[in-house]
């Protein structure tokens, strides 16, 4: 296992700069070949349900410590030199940026691969929900099979 | 003392973010806490804690299966996670 040099994390209310993100990511750092970010937004419609707002509730600390320890399982996994993950608490509205994933290795293949590994976990690991409000009302959105099942591929998954 | 949080559908439903119980000695467990809540706080509760895919965590770990619960220990019970 290679150890990796920076883990960050960050559970917030406010919005973040996607630029300023990349380029502390990268601070003080020059043996990086490849860095891959995920962004996710807030969609408009959700199962064709018009969406208003989404509350955001989280578990505060439990959170912050699945973040990492999903980004410590991906840097056992790929070799990586830093990691940070920003997601969002709170309302947000339709559009708004809820989460941000950047990885930095040397090679794009560590670096797009541990990125979506981290994506796959956080969605069905860490402890997040969230609440959609619209034109009928509000409702707590229920957990997809899909996110599961990608989440799942990595455990049998030998080509890393 | 034992710090029991609810999180989500489950916070709503029980209209309840959290509470303290006694923690009466050695040997006790997940599994008789949550049945401790189911019975001494009535149907709705046993409704809510008896779901099927309710998440246990202890001390911020999830918990697949019964174990033990010390003083001071922090338990939470919550739906599946939908984040990211």
């Amino acid at each position: 296992m290679t150890a990796i040099e920076a883990i960050t994390v960050s559970v917030q209310e406010g919005d973040f700069d996607v630029a300023g993100l990349q380029a502390s990511l990268l601070a003080g750092r020059s043996e990086e070949g490849a860095v891959a970010t995920f962004t996710g937004y807030v969609r408009r419609a959700n199962n064709w349900r018009e969406v208003h707002t989404l509350e955001l509730e989280h578990y505060p600390g439990m959170t912050q410590g699945c973040i990492r320890e999903i980004a410590v399982q991906a840097s056992a996994r790929w070799p990586l030199l830093a990691v940070a993950v920003v997601h969002r608490v709170g309302k947000l509205l339709p559009g708004d940026r809820i989460v941000w994933v950047g990885v930095a290795a040397g090679h794009r293949e560590a670096a797009f691969s541990a990125c979506e590994f981290i994506m796959d976990y956080l969605k069905t690991r860490a402890p997040f929900w969230k609440k959609e409000t619209g034109p009928e009302g509000s409702r707590w959105v229920a957990g997809r099979q899909l996110d599961d099942e990608r989440a799942a591929r990595w455990c049998s998954d030998s080509s890393s | 003392m034992v710090r029991v949080l609810f999180f989500a559908r489950v916070r709503e439903d029980l209209a309840c973010g959290s509470l303290e119980l006694p923690w009466p000695g050695a040997g006790y467990d997940l599994d008789t806490l949550q049945e401790q809540l189911c019975r001494e706080r009535g149907q709705a509760w046993r409704d809510v804690l008896q779901q099927e895919n309710l998440i246990r965590a202890v001390n911020q770990v999830v918990m697949v299966s019964n174990c033990p619960v010390a003083d001071g220990d922090e338990v939470a019970f919550f739906p599946p996670v939908t984040g990211g």
